[in-house]
């Protein structure tokens, strides 16, 4: 093996490395651990950190993209009844509707449903009074409406189960907050990856036989590490918003070209609006602004008018990875949803592969992919297995579920067991239950990665305050005992503003300037210092 | 119950319930001036007890806030702390201060020098003035004495562990235990208020004293959450002190708090003995202005009430009290719909950067006033000859990046009530 002495840092051996913690990364994990694989999973950051956490969650029927890719609607559909089938407690299925409003093209909206039949898609038309009922949020400028079976899926949820399931199968390990720096290239394979823990700033050294490149947006850069300059992506950024309550039962689409504020999916107990689409160049501080929030309210309220009166607790964006073509134009609306699987081979590498592209909906279709191409490699004839296995629902990862807490918690009925986060009901108990079992537990776990596994933070209160008592029992429990665990709940707290700052107006207002004046005027929390733990010394000394 | 209308007459009416219009009205007794004052209290709950003049300048925590008020006024010569006289700020400052000590809860006399107090992270503040019973707290981590912190089975967000483990790289002497508070310790849930409520029963203290005595080992010094009394703090805490033989000190939890209790009590309960006509539960409806002063409209339980004054001191607050409140395109004032300034545009209201040290615009909102602290209309001249403004309501600060709350309560409220009474009696100062 063509290892190199590294400096002090834990070494890994592993049969597959998987880059990057989306839903496609963990789905391959758990692809090949069904076929007996033991697989290691690094992330930069957490598990959905990119585009599989900024997303609306919808679990397409096809609809939208019946009109421009036939292709990809199809596969929409067809991925879209497998997940149903196999992880439907991931899985709201609402149903769909597509509405034209006035102004909209109404020759556009009437070939919809012949689309629909060209991709296997069912759609029936409804009457505009019809479609009023079933949505009386609706405006009464509907003039054609449609049922298509679309849901909504919780993409953090499936991102759990699949790296639960992994752990159950072949002991799989996640390893969050790991940055790949370098392979160790020889003889045309990997023979290493040479990370960085980005809390520790320790290195950490991992041998595969194969590495899969699932790093999403961040694909390029990583198959650049291998040297590999065939992976081309455009980076469409979208952002979306999320109220406070629920606003429709089911997706609804707006039956024209896809544009700003046509889509408001379900999410639970809210409801997400989305999204905008702007080519950008770089992945770095990628955040909603004013700008796309005003144009999405703007663009909902002609499809659900009393989106002008609703209150957005907070704005995300993501960055979609998508597949250029070469000589295609940069126009992230038009280019293909598709994905692609490299087998960088003719790149003179025999066991690395890339899986680019592609959507949330398709994520399992792109994990099988890569997944026979893995066990091929690998000599492992084991056929692709989730196609059936339905996923486990392990009671470790089913905090992300709204409304899965505060019923547990009056089941539980333990008096002693104190709710953290009021916003969602989140309690003690639960916080225990995913720092010692949580996907991610391996290492330690911080108020982030309990966010990003629970609904905590999530509520009107965008964490601002339950973020302080669950620091507060951290402590208590001992997993933070330095200046360290204040640090996280500081970044966190940062983190959360900037999905609340350009969503906050009217009743947001008073909140977040209490929340500030806990945080900076009470706390201090924008005068701890990095380092050490200790507070600036005062100033004020000049003569 | 028959509803019937009634109307008061008074000299001045303070509008507002926060530290700003409390501390209007003291000043506006200490003057002999009539007083009426409405607000609904709520806000005052999630003060600290702690009392800022100016803690922050920019840069980073100061030690000698008379010294940053001295480049404040270079610096920020539109901040309303930049507007007024250093000695005018000392007389309210120390003038609040000396009256709250006397009315039962007492608090240290502003120094030179800004004290560093303790929070509930375990994290310090740069404060002024803070309560007798958070006192201690300053000399023990100054002399690094050994110190037990305890907190209770069940207080939900206040974690000794917490405040020890950020506190240790400066006090090592420090450790955390956690107790339960007596007849409170079933495993349940129990609550700061009620655990200050009954350490007012001398048989509380005496048991809670007995359960903590035995664990202090070679402790110097106690800190707890403030919980040691609502009315009376001050005796509860020189009772346990005298009990455990070494000295106590509050942390206060997180707001709304005690320490915040205390002074809304306090307030509404000895303002009313001391003249003035307090409406602490209700909020004014609607405000005229008047040619001979203003018109106030509220309703009670029973019923309509009207309240008119020669003058108003309007320390309404900003947006967590209701006195400024934002749609997508702007901020407005609720009461009178006075000029605010503003930013631009909603892109312009908030920095990236949560924690970006310059604060964020939206905070630097709010009412400009005249050399007379009257509110300026959109052309710059004062709304009303007898309409004032006061408190964090006021633009052209951030209290808090600057800590400088109830400096800016204090300060500008003693100056507003000045002009007021000037206006009212037409005396001169």
């Amino acid at each position: 093996m063509g290892t190199r002495p590294t400096r002090h840092g834990p070494v890994f051996e592993t049969e597959v490395l998987i880059v990057g913690g989306g839903a496609t990364g963990t789905g391959v994990m758990r692809d090949l651990a069904l076929r007996g694989i033991h697989c290691l999973l690094i992330d930069r950051r957490d598990l959905n950190a990119g585009a599989s956490g900024g997303n609306h969650g919808l679990l397409h029927s096809g609809g939208r993209y019946a009109a421009g890719d036939a292709d990809t609607a199809a596969e929409c559909r067809r991925e879209g009844g497998i997940l149903k089938a196999v992880a439907p407690e991931c899985i709201d299925a609402c149903g769909g509707l597509f509405v034209a409003v006035e102004g909209d093209d109404p020759e556009f909206a009437a070939r919809f449903p012949q689309h629909c039949r060209s991709a296997g898609i069912e759609c029936t038309s409804i009457t505009p009074a019809a479609a009023r009922e079933l949505e009386p949020c609706l405006s009464e400028k509907v003039f054609a409406a449609y049922t298509v079976p679309d849901a909504a899926i919780d993409p953090f949820r499936i991102t759990l189960e699949n790296v639960n399931h992994a752990r159950q199968l072949t002991q799989s390990i996640l390893l969050s907050h790991t940055e790949l720096e370098r392979f160790v290239v020889d003889g045309g394979a990997i023979r290493s990856a040479i990370c960085r823990d980005t809390r520790s700033g320790e290195t950490v050294t991992i041998h595969a036989r194969q590495v899969v490149n699932a790093a999403g947006a961040w694909a390029m850069r990583v198959a650049q590490l291998a040297g590999c300059s065939s992976v081309n992506l455009l980076y469409s950024k979208g952002s979306l918003i999320i109220s406070n309550a629920r606003i429709g039962r089911r997706v609804i689409n707006r039956l024209r070209r896809p544009g700003d504020g046509d889509i408001l999916v379900p999410g639970g107990t809210v409801s997400l609006l989305g999204t905008t689409s702007e080519t950008v160049q770089t992945l770095d501080e990628i955040h909603p602004t004013v700008a796309e929030v005003d144009r999405l309210v703007a663009e909902g309220i002609a499809m659900v008018p009393q989106i002008a009166h609703t209150r957005f607790i907070r704005a995300f964006s993501g960055v979609r990875p998508l597949l250029m073509a070469a000589g295609a134009d940069a126009d992230g609306r038009k280019a293909s949803r598709g994905f692609s699987l490299f087998d960088h081979e003719s790149e003179g590498l025999a066991n690395f592969a890339t899986v680019a592209g592609g959507k949330l909906t398709t994520f399992r279709l792109m994990a099988e992919k890569t997944g026979n191409l893995v066990a091929r490699r690998l000599g492992n004839n084991q056929p692709c297995k989730t196609k059936t296995t339905p996923l486990p629902s392990g009671e470790a990862i089913r905090w992300t579920e709204p409304g899965f807490a505060p019923r547990y918690w009056v089941a539980r009925h333990e008096p002693g067991d104190l709710i953290l986060c009021e916003c969602e009901m989140v309690p003690a108990s639960a916080i225990d239950a995913i720092v010692e079992n949580a996907p991610g537990a391996e290492s330690q776990m911080s108020l982030n990665a309990i966010a990003v596994r629970s609904r905590v933070g999530k509520g009107t209160c965008q964490g601002a305050f339950c973020s302080l008592r669950v620091t507060s029992h951290l402590y208590d429990r001992q997993v933070y005992d330095s200046p360290l665990g204040l640090r996280n709940t500081r970044d966190f707290v940062a983190q959360r503003f900037k999905g609340v700052a350009p969503v906050a107006w009217g009743e947001h207002l008073p909140q977040l300037e209490l929340a500030e004046a806990l945080h900076c005027a009470l706390l201090g929390l924008d005068q701890l210092a990095d380092d050490g733990g200790r507070q600036p010394p005062t100033g004020g000394q000049d003569p | 119950m028959i509803k019937q209308p009634r109307r008061h007459r008074t000299e001045l009416l303070v509008i507002g319930s926060g530290l700003a219009g409390m501390a209007a009205s003291l000043f506006a007794l200490e003057r002999g001036v009539g007083v009426a004052q409405v607000g609904n209290s709520g806000v005052i709950a999630f003060t600290t007890g702690y009392l800022d003049l100016l803690g922050h300048d920019g840069r980073g925590f100061v030690d000698d806030p008379w010294q940053a008020l001295v480049r404040l006024r270079e610096d920020e010569p539109r901040h309303p702390l930049a507007n007024i006289a250093e000695n005018d700020i000392r007389v309210a400052f120390t003038s609040f201060t000396r009256t709250l000590t006397e009315m039962g809860l007492g608090y240290t006399a502003p120094g030179q020098r800004n004290l560093l107090a303790l929070t509930p992270a375990g994290t310090l503040k740069p404060t002024l003035s803070l309560p007798l019973t958070m006192q201690p707290a300053i000399p023990a981590m100054a002399r690094g004495l050994d110190t037990l912190v305890v907190d209770f089975i069940g207080l939900n967000g206040f974690s000794a562990r917490e405040v020890v483990a950020n506190l240790a790289p400066r006090w090592p002497g420090l450790r955390a235990l956690r107790i339960g508070f007596p007849d409170m310790d079933s495993g349940a849930e129990v609550y700061a208020e009620v655990m200050a409520r009954a350490m007012e029963v001398p048989a509380t203290r005496q048991r809670l004293a007995e359960r903590v005595a035995p664990l202090l080992g070679s402790a110097q010094a106690l800190g707890l959450p403030a919980i040691l009394g609502v009315h009376r703090p001050d005796h509860v805490h020189r009772e346990l002190q005298s009990m455990l033989g070494v000295p106590v000190f509050e942390i206060p939890t997180m707001p709304p708090a005690v320490p915040g209790v205390r002074l809304r009590e306090l307030f509404e309960s000895t303002l009313p003995q001391r003249g003035v006509a307090l409406e602490p539960q209700h909020r004014i409806k609607r405000l005229e202005l008047l040619p001979q002063g203003v018109s106030a409209q509220l309703e009670d339980a029973y019923g309509e009430v009207t309240i008119e004054a020669a003058a108003a001191v309007l320390a309404t607050g900003r947006f967590t009290s209701g006195g400024l409140s934002a749609d997508p395109n702007g901020i407005r004032e609720t009461l009178v719909n006075l000029a605010v300034v503003q930013p631009e545009g909603r892109a312009d209201w908030y920095r990236p950067d949560y924690f970006d040290p310059r604060g964020h615009a939206i905070n630097r909102s709010g009412v400009t006033v005249d050399q007379q602290w009257r509110p300026l209309d959109a052309a710059g001249k004062p709304t009303h000859p007898r309409l004032f403004a006061a408190g964090s309501l006021l633009a052209h600060q951030d209290w808090i990046r600057q800590r400088c709350g109830a400096g800016v309560a204090i300060a500008t409220a003693y100056k507003a009530v000045g002009s007021a009474a000037q206006a009212v009696r037409g005396r001169q100062e």
